[in-house]
């Protein structure tokens, strides 16, 4: 039995890391923010960031997706020729591809990710137009069919994200961001601002489409529950340093540290 | 070597940081080995350490000391060691696990939280429901029910959800933690013969089993854990 399974090794299993961070860390004058983080996050792996407000996990968001730049240590990411490189060494046409193509960038306020007064379609659209798509048609079917996939009626798509709700909002942003089929996503509090019902759906929703697309992920969030629906591995911080790391059942059924048996031990029981 | 589980001299304690940092000790010197298609249960009276044991053997609680020896794809892996990648790989390629308790995604249709591991392993989500409605109308889930997501169910109905899931697959070792409690006497008796076929394609099997008409049908040999118990 176990030699049958030999031959297929899970296709999850790649052994070069996406991206990787080493030394990791950020001051505003006096105050250290995020201090010596380092990790290497695989292809198709989603990783959790938890802790609570002010425990550095938003800031190293930042570091990892370029758009804070370091106080010490480097972030390094494969590009789609597989060579790693030092997102601080980038040019610029390099930085956008990645902006606008290989990854996602999700906030927790979809205004944030979306043009309020364009329609739904065009704001799907615009990502695949930067990356020089320009057949109307084909754009126009592509959005369309996204719409669908995150259970969005394909009748709303001339209309603006203005007019529709908190949760379908979310889904043209995660929409928009998926379109140009990113090989990694960053989440920042995906299922914040939403209610608890909206939540279930979205995060099924986000769980199967990451599947799917064999995506990798890193999403920050102080929800403990969608830390563990969600991601294969979780990261604790507190006070901008990561105090436990490890396999997200793992931390969250047999929590080492004090604070993470602190974190775990609060939440209350629906 | 042919052993698909061996576990030597495995130790666990807990350390409550909220209650003092007092130690609570679970088991120490863990040691038994199971042959592929042999089922070995578990004994010994309730806090013995038998479910710790299970989630060690899943790498979902952490093993002070010790070693945790897994035959993975043709090598042997020590789970108390391995990166959380490797145990990712583990569970998808190798152990699968029927918990006391169904933990489901809310909203998700019982015939998909039952498919799940099935897709998740490449198999196509028409073939993979197909399988999943087969072990659902064996293990006497009605069909219009399929539909619905699992946490309205009655306690057994849930459990037999969580069995279904469990046995989808076609993995080299099943760990099972009561997977009869809340069952009735037919529906225990297709468990009995899910067990045995699964023997028959030489799979593997930890379980922990209280009813003692359950554990004499199911058990090849009976690994006592009081000899294990490390409260001093």
């Amino acid at each position: 039995m176990a030699e049958t399974k030999m031959a297929e090794t899970g296709n999850g299993d790649s052994d070069q890391p996406l991206l990787t961070a080493e030394g990791l860390g950020k001051s505003y004058g006096h105050l250290m923010a995020c201090r010596d983080v380092s990790f290497a996050l695989y292809p198709g792996e989603v990783l959790a960031i938890v802790g609570e407000s002010g425990s550095g996990k938003s800031t190293l968001l930042q570091l990892l997706s370029a758009q804070l730049t370091p106080s010490a240590g480097s972030v390094s990411y494969r590009m789609r020729d597989g060579v790693m490189r030092d997102l601080a060494a980038l040019g610029e046409a390099e930085r956008r591809f990645l902006f606008r193509t290989d990854w996602g960038y999700v906030h927790q306020d979809p205004a944030m990710g979306l043009r309020m007064a364009v329609s739904a379609g065009a704001n799907v659209g615009e990502r695949l137009m930067a990356v020089g798509w320009n057949h109307y048609g084909r754009i126009r079917d592509t959005a369309s069919s996204w719409l669908e996939r995150v259970e969005i009626d394909t009748g709303r798509i001339d209309d603006a994200p203005r007019t529709y709700s908190g949760g379908m909002r979310q889904r043209l942003q995660i929409a928009r961001n998926l379109v140009t089929e990113p090989r990694l996503v960053f989440m920042d509090e995906p299922t914040g601002g939403l209610d608890v019902s909206v939540q279930a759906r979205l995060l099924d929703l986000m769980r199967n489409l990451v599947s799917e697309l064999g995506l990798a992920a890193i999403v920050v969030t102080h929800d403990l529950a969608v830390a563990r629906l969600l991601s294969h591995r979780v990261m604790v911080m507190k006070g901008g340093r990561v105090i436990e790391t490890g396999l997200t059942d793992q931390v969250l059924d047999d929590p080492c540290e004090p604070y993470t048996q602190l974190l775990v031990s609060s939440i209350l029981p629906a | 070597m042919t052993a698909m589980i061996e576990i030597n001299n495995a130790q666990k304690s807990f350390v409550m940081h909220l209650q003092g940092g007092i130690e609570l000790p679970v088991v120490r010197g863990v040691s038994f080995h199971v042959e592929p298609g042999e089922c070995v249960v578990l004994a010994g009276p309730s806090g013995a350490g038998k479910s710790s044991i299970l989630k060690m053997i899943f790498g979902n609680y952490r093993c002070d000391s010790g070693r945790i020896g897994i035959r993975h794809q043709g090598t042997q892996i020590d789970l108390a060691k391995a990166e959380p990648r490797q145990i990712l790989s583990v569970r998808r390629a190798t152990i699968g696990y029927v918990s006391q308790f169904l933990r489901a995604v809310p909203r998700v249709a019982t015939i998909d939280v039952v498919a799940e591991p099935l897709i998740a392993n490449g198999v196509s989500r028409v073939e993979a429901r197909e399988k999943s409605g087969q072990l659902l109308r064996r293990l006497n889930i009605p069909e219009r029910l399929w539909a619905l997501p699992p946490s309205t169910f009655s306690g057994g109905e849930q459990q037999r959800v969580n069995i279904a899931r469990g046995f989808i697959s076609d993995l080299p070792i099943l760990l099972l933690d009561e997977p009869t409690a809340s069952l009735d006497a037919a529906n225990r008796a297709v468990v009995v013969e899910l067990v045995d076929s699964k023997k028959r394609q030489g799979v593997a099997m930890v379980a922990i089993v209280h009813d003692d008409e359950i554990r004499h049908l199911i058990a090849d040999r009976i690994v006592d854990v009081t000899s294990f118990a490390a409260a001093a």
